[in-house]
């Protein structure tokens, strides 16, 4: 059993029946009265954010999850197909459940898998990845030095902003977490 | 190693600090308002179930309130009275939380909670325009009158609940946290008055329905900023108040700070009084818009 002071941000706690991961907490105390946590969670199932309170000393109880590591195959309609590394099992997670995640996944990414009660509710990406431009204006010749940027299509499927030397077919790292361009990367 | 950018980090954050506590005096000196200093260093101190003042092995306590002690000077004819001070809550750390803080705290003799609203009010207005005009854009427009709501209508309201004189503590401070603080508007100050009786322990009831006490806090930016109220001024009500909170503070295992009998002595000489509490750090957050009480002050506490 966790006690609210044991939150802290993705700590996974069991409500209801449905894992729940801490995404926000903060203490919160009137002046004159008694301590709270107050929290915002996400349902690891359905993706449904709440915000909620905690008394202080309140129990709460951990949701089992385990972390496996897949690789992504290729997805069918809105479902994403996954292999388990070690037992080789195929499973699917919804396009619901990987939200922005879909557009970072290119084949044969090893990503994180969660799992809940045998059933996969979520993945976590490499904060990583590397990815080939698969659509952008071409470059501007001499406009390296001025910091801008320009839309180009990763062949993940991701909208993100390059800079303006970046051309079709160059290999760049990306950030998963927000989507931001690293840099160029020399891979043939 | 600090860089140059976090040299005028901090340069900015001392500036803005200096700015506010400049403007805070001014107002209260404009009011006619002296400025004291009392003690931090207590022997005793007002017991209050959920507020710890720290223990200085040998010594006493770290005041977790000048209030006592100001109301003291009031009753021995000091007049209206303020002091910008240093005051500790044993525990208390959180974005908009700090063990030790600062605080703008005044009393308004011949005053009640009404007055002390308005010159709420109007210190806030003056703080953020001064903020203003010197850079640092205010997160709300200081034109704006603020809203005024009594708590049970309020309650009423948002929680569905109408408070009484014995409210259950918790779920009165669990529907405040969780359903009356998060619904109230962040872009101008808001006023809330007329607490249940039992949520007041150094207030005046409310003269016309004891049910409630003549106590307000100010909400800014979704910040509690301040606490007012007409202080109690009859000893025998106090005395009996104090020792509520006193069991209270035995029956969750901690010792009771011994009773101030200076004070209790003094109180009925205080007569009609208002009195204000104010977080200037927090006043500093509501009105720059930042995240973490962290980044107003001098140092975080994690880095004293």
């Amino acid at each position: 059993m966790y006690d609210s002071s044991d939150i802290r941000k993705n700590l996974k706690i069991l409500i209801d029946g449905q894992p729940w991961v801490v995404v926000d907490f903060q203490f919160v105390k009137p002046g004159k009265g008694t301590a709270f946590t107050r929290t915002r969670i996400k349902n690891m199932i359905t993706g449904a954010v709440l915000d909620k309170t905690f008394r202080s000393g309140e129990k709460l109880e951990p949701a089992e999850v385990e972390q496996v590591s897949a690789q992504y195959m290729y997805h069918e309609g809105d479902q994403y197909w996954f292999m388990d590394n070690t037992s080789y099992e195929q499973f699917a997670v919804s396009a619901a459940q990987l939200g922005d995640q879909a557009q970072f996944l290119t084949e044969n990414l090893v990503v994180n898998i969660t799992m809940f009660q045998g059933q996969p509710v979520g993945i976590e990406l490499p904060t990583f990845i590397e990815v080939q431009i698969t659509k952008c204006e071409p470059g501007v010749r001499g406009d390296t030095a001025t910091g801008g940027t320009k839309p180009a299509t990763i062949s993940s499927g991701a909208l993100i902003q390059v800079p303006f030397h970046i051309n079709e077919g160059d290999w760049v790292k990306v950030d998963t977490r927000d989507g931001r361009y690293v840099e160029r990367i020399n891979k043939r | 190693m600090r860089d140059q950018g976090s040299f005028r980090q901090t340069r900015s954050r001392l500036e803005l600090r200096a700015r506010g506590l400049a403007a805070v005096r001014s107002f209260l000196d404009a009011q006619g308002s002296l400025e004291v200093e009392t003690p931090l260093l207590l022997r005793a101190q007002a017991p209050e179930r959920h507020i710890v003042a720290p223990a200085v092995p040998g010594a006493g306590f770290l005041a977790a309130s000048p209030e006592l002690q100001m109301k003291r000077l009031v009753a021995d004819g000091a007049g209206p009275i303020h002091q910008i001070t240093r005051s500790f809550r044993g525990g208390e750390r959180g974005r908009v939380h700090l063990p030790e803080f600062t605080i703008v705290e005044w009393y308004l003799p011949g005053a009640t909670y009404r007055e002390a609203m308005d010159q709420t009010e109007a210190l806030v207005r003056w703080v953020a325009e001064r903020l203003a005009t010197s850079g640092s854009p205010p997160r709300f427009d200081p034109g704006v009158p603020f809203e005024r709501h009594r708590i049970p209508d309020l309650f009423e309201r948002l929680a569905g609940w109408r408070p009484g004189a014995d409210v259950d503590d918790e779920r009165f401070a669990f529907d405040l946290v969780d359903k009356v603080e998060p619904a109230l508007p962040r872009d101008r100050g808001v006023l809330v008055y007329d607490y249940p009786a039992s949520q007041a322990s150094l207030a005046r009831l409310c003269p016309g329905d004891p049910a409630y006490a003549e106590r307000f806090e100010l909400y800014l930016g979704g910040l509690e900023l301040a606490n007012g109220f007409t202080e109690l001024s009859d000893a025998a009500e106090q005395r009996a108040r104090f020792e509520r909170e006193r069991a209270a503070i035995a029956a969750q295992g901690r010792s009771p700070y011994p009773l101030d009998e200076r004070f209790l002595a003094a109180l009925p000489r205080l007569g009609l009084c208002a009195g204000v509490a104010l977080g200037f750090d927090r006043l500093l957050l509501a009105l720059t818009g930042l995240e973490d009480i962290g980044e107003v002050t001098s140092f975080r506490w994690e880095e004293v």
